[in-house]
């Protein structure tokens, strides 16, 4: 249908397209009329073909029916084509006003194209996105929500405290020589303070190996391996052969701290814990310390804080023991008690988690459920 | 230990009004924490009454019960209860007469065990109470009769209360104490607790005179082999008294006071030497004195002497035992228990009295050995004042002269350890200085002279003589703490001290974590178990084959099943996803991190010998022989992965989990911990045998991943596909750096194209593309395989393995000849390695 080589030639009518759309049976019908004639370009055919070819631009409702009517009235072919291709036949002295008039008439109708086109770009885009609306409640998830425990988190979170006061952080062996885990910490073999921290001991007894009853003797391991001044953190699991309750089980987190220093006393004791426990539990916490008897510490004592936000109302509540390095342990470490002196302190942190988040029994913590940790989630 | 408040108010003013909680508050104060409150669980009208007659009448079952009338108030006065003063009361027992005073529960009373006394229908007749027996008021086990108030010696008007009669309106507070104050286990001792912590004036029963001295009953103290060169006894007292009646019945305060601090009443001699115990802290034993033959020896037990202890039980002796021994033998346990032969009975009318001070140590390894921890030896090992046994035996001989009837004899010995402790410098200013405020001398020397110290000013300090019952004193630490618990810890202030700057967490500490935050965001759960397994579980997770892996056992496991700690994580982690499973959360992917223990085989476990002294530096070469004895126990994580990673939802069929989620799992640790886990075809005796992967990093096996063979789940009742992964984290960051050598970013065009490799199916698809990457050059960027298809098309036994392969150059942009020609070239080493051959 297209007339490649110009004039003569046919074109479509220009008359016809509005009829074409929407085609009625899928099949296009382009009714032509053949240009012979220069002479055919008027102010009437120049109108006749603008109308035309606005009309059908007005008429397209979508990208594919404006396709249609720029192939109709604007591609080559087109009765506007054909105009435009008339010109060359037209004589040269009617160059100029011919060409204005067709020229003005391309104008008309390639703009009433853009705008056609944007109009319905905008439309179809509008209309695609409706159709992808999705209830964003309904999606299905790719994604696990795994959690971390919480009493690893809390143990971590107790670890940052103190790495952000310059203190670091030690570890030892869960299965520990006896000689560290008591009788360098002034435990006497035959005294009962020895029976007090009932002990898993590890066959054959003449091997002296314990499960380590505290994390203490990672302090112990500390003052013997590095240079005073030493500030160290020791967290883990610790072993006492209780049965499991609600309030008991068998293996448990400490976490101690360890200063020795020249010139340490129990007010430095009790500052750090005051900073420690402000820390986990808000401004308003603090310490108070009660006399008691630990073989590794003296003056011993055992920490209560003040808790702000206890469920049931501030109260004081018991979480430790600390004290000043007795100089035995001192000594036994080769740390010469009358230059440096040294304090340390020792909290469960089971307890901690029951104190602060509410936790009611022990075994939900060692059990293994997994909605005990994804209740806490990321979070402690 | 327990204290009866009335008790402790005779040797120190309580304030007005104390209650058992005020007590326990100021208690605490000084260090004796509160435990419990203990009382008789008695309430209601309970009084003396009168019987004024009794009609017995004989009943259809054979018993005879007496219908009383019983006076319980005055004449013209309204009964406790609200009623008549006279009130029918119907009673089984018969050891009673008109005109006996007796204990009547009125209607309205509520007895221990919550027993509710209300008008009752029996036996033909209204009961408006009951005649108590001891029992029923909870004053030990008498039941033999109701309380006759006269046998006790008692008499009170009719209507009286009759709780503050026989002791029964006191309550007892209990404490906790610490081991190092032995002293504290008893009345004396916690009375002068009180006392420093109210300031309350303090009477020291011990301090009565004693009675005039005894002489004539030989004791020889003969320790040939003293523990820990310290002789077994270095005290003794012994007392007689005559003539007494074993068979009186304990007064009732005696017994409920007795009863509150936790004892049960067994006899009036029995109960006098336990009362004195509990008053004074000194441990005492009576022996019938005819039933003993001569004098005493204090020895060690001879090798294969045996011993009938007071409980029937007939001990083998240890030749460290010390025991107690006439011309028959050995008679007792010394400071443990007593024996058979010489106990005290109903038929004694010769007591001897023995208040002794035993060496600590003998007594606690004694106690332990035939595990027999008594009253006594939980004084001794914690150390009873030495210089108590002289009162404490005249006040167990006034008692039984004033209960018992007996007199006392001027027959009896004394052994006393008079020696003062030594003294201890306290330097000036150590104080101050260890606790971190100041205390002036004054305030210091009032302090311990509170505690009982004797106390000089001397050149540089104060030189101190602690009180015979504070053992456990040995150092200025010791005072300073004294010094500081009695002025009040509250004195010492805040201030935080300022570390030395740190380097934060070790690279291993930051690995870990990195690893438990990176699986948890990947999707995992972190739980915790505990490490007690059985052999075989660890024989079939410890190690790839089947054969005994080297565990440690423990002597005192809680579970007799489980004796030994895990080799592996995986246990636990099973055990942990069956209850799970049980509890309906089906899909699951949960992981640990914790130590496993690995003893080495032909290594000897803990240190050979005696364990090197605790109060110096052990030498270099001892430190490194006790490290050496400690079993490796690296840090490992395990992953166990089942049910689906995602379930069902719109538009998304669930996800079924296997070994594709716990080779992730490698990978999100290899990943977190910034170390390359080479992945290969693996075995272990416990994992599925083509599903397993063995794991990695450089030439080390650092674990495994794998699906359970589907026998073990089904035995474990575990669903068929279980996967699991467990790593040797301490393995895995041995040796690296985090320090990555950056490469530089090349930005010219990338080159891609795909190649398809046929190669037998047994070659692993990794070490194709490791030939392909190495043989294409440093022009092939990446590589990444994108099928492994076998079936139609191939032949026998062969896979065809297709990669999309991206190529760059560093300084150029690349033809695709360049590409084809190193793609070429990677194929052609891939096929001189394992025959593979371009698929078109």
């Amino acid at each position: 249908m297209t007339n490649a080589n110009g004039p003569p030639g046919w074109i479509p009518s220009a008359r016809a397209v509005p009829e074409f759309w929407p085609p009625a049976g899928g099949r296009t019908r382009v009714e032509c009329v053949f240009v012979s004639d220069p002479q055919l370009i008027t102010e009437e055919s120049v109108a006749a073909a603008v109308d035309a070819a606005l009309a059908a631009i007005a008429a397209a409702a979508d990208s594919t029916a404006l396709k249609q009517a720029r192939s109709a009235h604007m591609a080559e072919g087109s009765p506007l084509a054909n105009l435009n291709a008339a010109l060359r036949s037209v004589p040269n002295d009617q160059k100029a006003a011919f060409g204005k008039l067709v020229g003005q008439a391309r104008g008309r109708v390639n703009g009433a194209y853009a705008a056609a086109e944007e109009r319905i770009v905008a439309a179809e885009d509008a209309a695609r996105l409706a159709a992808e609306t999705v209830d964003v409640t309904a999606l299905p998830s790719r994604y696990r929500a795994g959690a971390r425990h919480p009493l690893e988190l809390l143990r971590e979170r107790v670890e940052d405290i103190f790495t952000g006061m310059g203190w670091e952080i030690a570890e030892g062996p869960e299965v520990e020589s006896e000689w560290f885990n008591f009788d360098a910490l002034n435990f006497d073999a035959d005294h009962p303070a020895r029976a007090m921290q009932d002990t898993f001991f590890v066959e054959p007894p003449e091997a002296h190996l314990v499960m380590r009853t505290h994390t203490s003797p990672v302090q112990v391991r500390t003052m013997l391996d590095r240079e005073v001044p030493i500030y160290v953190l020791a967290p883990g699991r610790v072993y006492r052969t209780d049965e499991l309750d609600a309030t008991h089980t068998p293996v448990f987190t400490q976490f101690e701290g360890l200063a020795v220093d020249k010139g340490l006393t129990m007010a430095d004791l009790r500052g750090t814990l005051d900073h420690f426990v402000k820390s986990v539990f808000g401004d308003e916490a603090k310490i108070r310390l009660r006399p008691s008897f630990f073989p590794f510490t003296e003056p011993s004592a055992e920490l209560d804080f003040w808790h702000p936000t206890f469920k049931g109302g501030a109260r004081w509540i018991e979480w430790g023991g600390c004290g000043m390095i007795h100089p035995n342990v001192l000594r036994a470490a080769g740390i010469d008690p009358e230059i440096y002196s040294g304090f340390a302190f020792g909290m469960g942190v089971e307890r901690g988690l029951m104190l602060r988040d509410g936790v009611q029994d022990m075994r939900e913590m060692v059990e293994g459920d997994v909605r005990f940790s994804q209740q806490f989630g990321m979070v402690v | 230990m327990r204290v009866p408040l009335n008790w402790l108010a005779e040797y120190v003013d309580l304030e007005p009004g104390a209650t058992p909680e005020s007590v326990q508050e100021a208690l605490v104060k000084v260090g004796l924490e509160e435990e419990d409150v203990h009382t008789f669980d008695l309430t209601g009208p309970i009084v003396v009454g009168e019987v004024l007659e009794f009609t017995p009448e004989e009943q259809s079952n054979g018993k005879t019960i007496n219908w009383c009338r019983v006076r319980v108030a005055a004449d013209g006065e309204i009964a406790a209860d609200g009623g008549d003063a006279i009130h029918g009361i119907v009673c089984g027992a018969h050891n009673f007469r008109v005109g006996d005073k007796v204990v009547v529960t009125l209607p309205g009373a509520v007895l221990p065990g919550n027993f509710v006394i209300a008008p009752r229908k029996t036996y033909g007749h209204v009961s408006e109470g009951m005649m108590a027996s001891a029992r029923e008021l909870g004053l030990g086990d008498e039941h033999d009769g109701i309380i006759v108030l006269s046998t006790y010696g008692i008499d009170a008007p009719v209507g009286t209360p009759a709780l503050p009669l026989l002791g029964l309106d006191d309550s007892a507070v209990e404490i906790n104490v610490t081991p190092d104050r032995g002293y504290a286990f008893s009345v004396r001792g916690v009375a002068r607790e009180y006392s420093h912590a109210t300031g309350a004036a303090f009477r020291d029963p011990a301090l009565a005179p004693a009675a005039l001295e005894a002489t004539g009953f030989s004791v020889e103290i003969k320790d040939d082999a003293p523990i820990r060169g310290v002789v077994g006894a270095d005290a003794f007292t012994t007392r007689v008294v005559r003539g007494v009646d074993a068979t009186r019945p304990t007064p009732p305060w005696l017994v409920a006071r007795l009863s509150l601090a936790g004892v049960r009443s067994i006899s009036l001699l029995v109960d006098i030497t336990n009362y004195v115990m509990f008053e004074l802290g000194q441990p005492i034993h009576g022996y019938d004195l005819d039933k003993v033959a001569g004098g005493l020896v204090v020895r060690r037990a001879e090798k294969g002497e045996t011993l009938v202890t007071l409980d029937g039980t007939e001990r083998k002796l240890h030749p460290e035992d010390l025991v107690i021994a006439d011309d028959s033998g050995a008679i007792g346990l010394a400071g443990v228990m007593g024996g058979a032969t010489t106990e005290i009975s109903d038929t004694t009318t010769d007591v001897l009295i023995e208040a002794a001070h035993f060496s600590p140590v003998s007594i606690a390894r004694t106690a332990r050995r035939h595990k027999l921890p008594s009253e006594a030896s939980k004084r001794f090992e914690r150390g009873v004042d030495p210089r108590l046994g002289r009162a404490a035996a005249a006040r167990v001989a006034e008692l039984l002269v004033e209960l018992a009837g007996g007199t006392i004899d001027s027959l009896g010995q004394t052994i006393a350890a008079d020696e003062a402790p030594e003294a201890i410098l306290l330097p000036a200013g150590y104080v101050s200085g260890l606790i971190g405020t100041e205390y002036t001398v004054a305030e210091e020397t009032s302090a311990l002279v509170e505690i009982g110290a004797e106390v000089t000013a001397v050149e540089g300090g104060l030189s101190v003589v602690r009180p015979t019952w504070r053992s456990d004193i040995t150092g200025p630490c010791d005072l300073a703490e004294e010094i500081a618990r009695i002025i009040g810890y509250d004195r010492i202030p805040s201030r935080l001290p300022v570390a030395p700057p740190g380097r934060g967490l070790t690279r291993t500490q930051r690995a870990r974590r990195r690893v438990a935050q990176t699986l948890a965001a990947a999707g995992s759960t972190e739980v915790q178990s505990y490490p007690f397994v059985s052999a075989e579980t660890n024989n079939m997770f410890g190690s790839a084959t089947p054969a005994d892996v080297p565990a440690i056992k423990l002597a005192n496991a809680l579970d007799a099943r489980e004796p030994f700690l895990r080799t592996s994580v995986l246990p636990g982690l099973i055990g942990v996803a069956k209850r799970n499973l049980a509890r309906g959360l089906v899909d699951l992917s949960i992981y640990e991190t914790g130590l496993v223990f690995r003893p080495e085989a032909g290594v000897a476990l803990g240190y050979a010998g005696e364990l090197p002294n605790g109060t110096v530096r052990p030498s270099e070469a001892e430190l490194a022989a006790l490290k050496a004895g400690i079993p490796p126990q690296p840090h490992h994580v395990g992953v166990l992965i089942v049910g689906n990673v995602t379930p069902k939802q719109p538009g998304l069929d669930a996800v079924p989990s296997g070994l594709t989620d716990a080779l992730d799992a490698v990978r999100q640790v290899a990943l977190a911990a910034g170390v390359e886990i080479r992945i290969e075809q693996g075995s272990h005796q416990i994992l599925h045998p083509g599903r397993t992967a063995a794991l990695y990093v450089g030439e080390t096996l650092v674990g495994y991943a794998g699906e359970l063979l589907p026998s073990f789940a089904a035995e474990s009742d575990l669903p068929r596909t279980v996967a699991v992964a467990e790593i040797n984290l301490d393995a895995v960051l041995a040796g690296g750096t985090d320090i990555v050598e950056a490469q530089s970013i090349f930005t010219f065009m990338a080159a891609t194209q795909d190649l398809s490799l046929t190669v037998p199916v047994e070659v692993p698809a990794a070490e194709v593309q490791a030939a392909v990457l190495e043989g294409a050059g440093e022009l092939l960027e990446h590589i990444r395989l994108v099928d492994d298809y076998r079936g139609q098309g191939l032949a026998e036994g062969h896979k065809s393995l297709s990669f999309a392969l991206r190529f760059r150059a560093a300084d150029r942009t690349l033809t695709a000849a360049e590409a084809s020609e190193a793609k070429l070239a990677g194929a052609a080493l891939a096929g001189e390695r394992f025959g593979a051959a371009i698929r078109d």
